[in-house]
């Protein structure tokens, strides 16, 4: 059983992936074995009209995903009325959890309202997601470069919401780890290995921050699906922690 | 199986060369790879003085002491200093066992002050690995844009060139290499980006890509990917894993005596 927690619906704006269409999509997801797939939209990391983005999500998963697509919709607090966009994320579309994109949305986590948004978030009991990136900064197109989110101030935040479920999305750490441990441990915080890089990063990754907190995400379409498969082959990992990682971890934060 | 042409010490836990080559060598082994080229030593240094490259190489030739058997090792060397470079050249080329060169950041690759290190590594028949980068953030001071790569083939047009990165922006390098048929592109050190082969088999064609890894900083399972999920043929993935990189190293092992 493996579950990606990360991976994205639709066109992205710079370049094709070569999975736009959601039949090729779901073929790649079968071909490497992945069972269920965590997805947002790219619409959402783009568009004003967030609600219309996440309906179209929660539709298509539904009748289009083969049972293997979970939807994940966007909330951007610099939006009017945001609050209701979470709203209809739990309430209408039943989703389990929402994705954040801070640094294409025009926030920083010290801002009161990203403070409101992982505090309703937790009330509601919706797994929340954050991406810290979604390109090499290097490569940006130079009219839209787009700086990494900075994750600072997340711990002292983190700490003060009790309940909070939060996983970090695409974060490059130094192959040491260091600086993700006090975010791991300021709660119920987890990290996905799609930007995990350094030979057997994966396993240096779990002895760092423990194996409860690594979860099993590609980046698929954006990045290959075979890297994060492949990576863990190439990690040292023992079985229950490969498993952990594949599913027990996701399954742990949003059971069926 | 696979070639890789591009693998560090730096990024590799260990105390030693020794020790980083037989913990990288672990790694490959788990992924597949039969050999790997290595160079630079560790701390990297982008701009070493003349005792440095030697220190660096040193590194490199006491890592492959006893790996003879996976791992070719290209020396490094610094358009900064053209008289020193071309005696590391002949130390662990000529009279050593290395088998290719690799520049990276210390001085642009398209400026005249390389090229006696170009004719030298032309006549010794050895592949020379430029690092390449287009970054939307900008270049450090020395650092060679895909470009830059281009002017410098076109004035050595016997010499054989390896793209390193293919410039990490990779839909920029690949355009920037496109016409120049003495350059290889070398797909290592990037994000396993959907669409860089296929963009690259496209236009440069399979027999113009090799597979390198940037390990360790990379790890060989993202770069791998970038191959192995890639839309195209069996055959093609078969060139960039393997035959391009044996193709390009052929006249120097030939050279050495060496049988691949």
């Amino acid at each position: 059983m493996t579950i990606d927690t990360n991976a994205h619906l639709g066109h992205w704006p710079f370049r094709r992936h070569g999975f736009e269409d959601i039949g090729r999509f779901l073929d790649k997801l079968r071909a490497v074995k992945v069972d269920e797939a965590w997805v947002d939209s790219f619409e959402g990391v783009f568009h004003k009209d967030v609600a219309g983005a996440n309906a179209r999500l929660a539709s298509e998963c539904r009748d289009r995903g083969a049972g293997m697509l979970v939807p994940f919709g966007t909330v951007n607090p610099r939006l009017p009325d945001w609050a209701d966009d979470l709203r209809r994320c739990r309430e209408v579309h039943r989703m389990p959890g929402i994705r954040l994109y801070p640094n294409y949305h025009g926030y920083t986590l010290d801002d009161p309202d990203f403070a409101r948004l992982l505090k309703l978030s937790a009330e509601a009991k919706l797994l929340v997601q954050l991406a810290v990136k979604m390109e090499d900064e290097r490569t940006h197109h130079a009219l839209m470069k787009v700086a990494m989110v900075e994750l600072a101030p997340l711990a002292k935040l983190v700490a003060a919401i009790p309940g909070l479920k939060l996983q970090i999305l695409n974060c490059p750490v130094s192959p040491t780890g260091e600086a993700l441990v006090p975010l791991a441990r300021s709660g119920n915080v987890s990290f996905d290995i799609a930007m995990q890089e350094s030979v057997g990063m994966v396993a240096r990754l779990a002895d760092r921050i423990g194996v409860d907190r690594v979860l099993f995400g590609t980046h698929f379409p954006l990045f290959h699906a075979e890297s994060s498969i492949l990576k863990l082959k190439e990690a040292e990992l023992k079985p229950d922690q490969e498993k952990a990682i594949r599913s027990g971890n996701a399954r742990a934060l949003l059971p069926k | 199986m696979i070639w890789d042409v591009h693998t560090h010490l730096h990024g590799v836990d260990g105390r030693t060369p020794e020790e980083r080559m037989a913990r990288l060598l672990k790694f490959a082994d788990r992924m597949g790879v039969e050999r790997v080229v290595l160079y630079m030593g560790f701390p990297f240094l982008t701009d070493p003085t003349t005792e440095q490259l030697r220190e660096q190489n040193d590194q490199v030739l006491q890592a492959i002491n006893h790996y003879h058997d996976r791992a070719f090792a290209f020396v490094y060397l610094s358009a900064k200093h053209p008289d020193a470079s071309l005696r590391e050249l002949d130390r662990c080329v000529k009279d050593g066992p290395m088998v290719g060169v690799k520049l990276w950041v210390a001085r642009r690759c398209h400026e005249a002050e390389i090229d006696p290190i170009i004719r030298r590594a032309t006549e010794l028949k050895v592949p020379i690995l430029q690092h390449t980068w287009a970054k939307a953030i900008g270049n450090l001071a020395g650092e060679s844009h895909p470009s830059d790569l281009a002017a410098l083939s076109r004035r050595h047009p016997k010499a054989s060139f390896i793209c390193g990165h293919t410039g990490g922006d990779w839909a920029i390098g690949i355009r920037a290499i496109r016409d120049c048929s003495n350059v290889v592109a070398d797909i290592g050190g990037s994000d396993p980006t959907t669409g860089f082969v296929e963009m690259a088999v496209r236009e440069l064609g399979a027999e113009r890509i090799v597979y390198g890894s940037d390990a360790g900083g990379r790890s060989f399972a993202s770069q791998i990917a970038k191959v192995q999920g890639a839309d195209i043929p069996d055959a093609a993935k078969k060139q960039i894993f393997k035959d391009n990189l044996k193709r390009l190293l052929t006249p120097i092992l030939a050279a050495k005596g060496v049988k691949p």
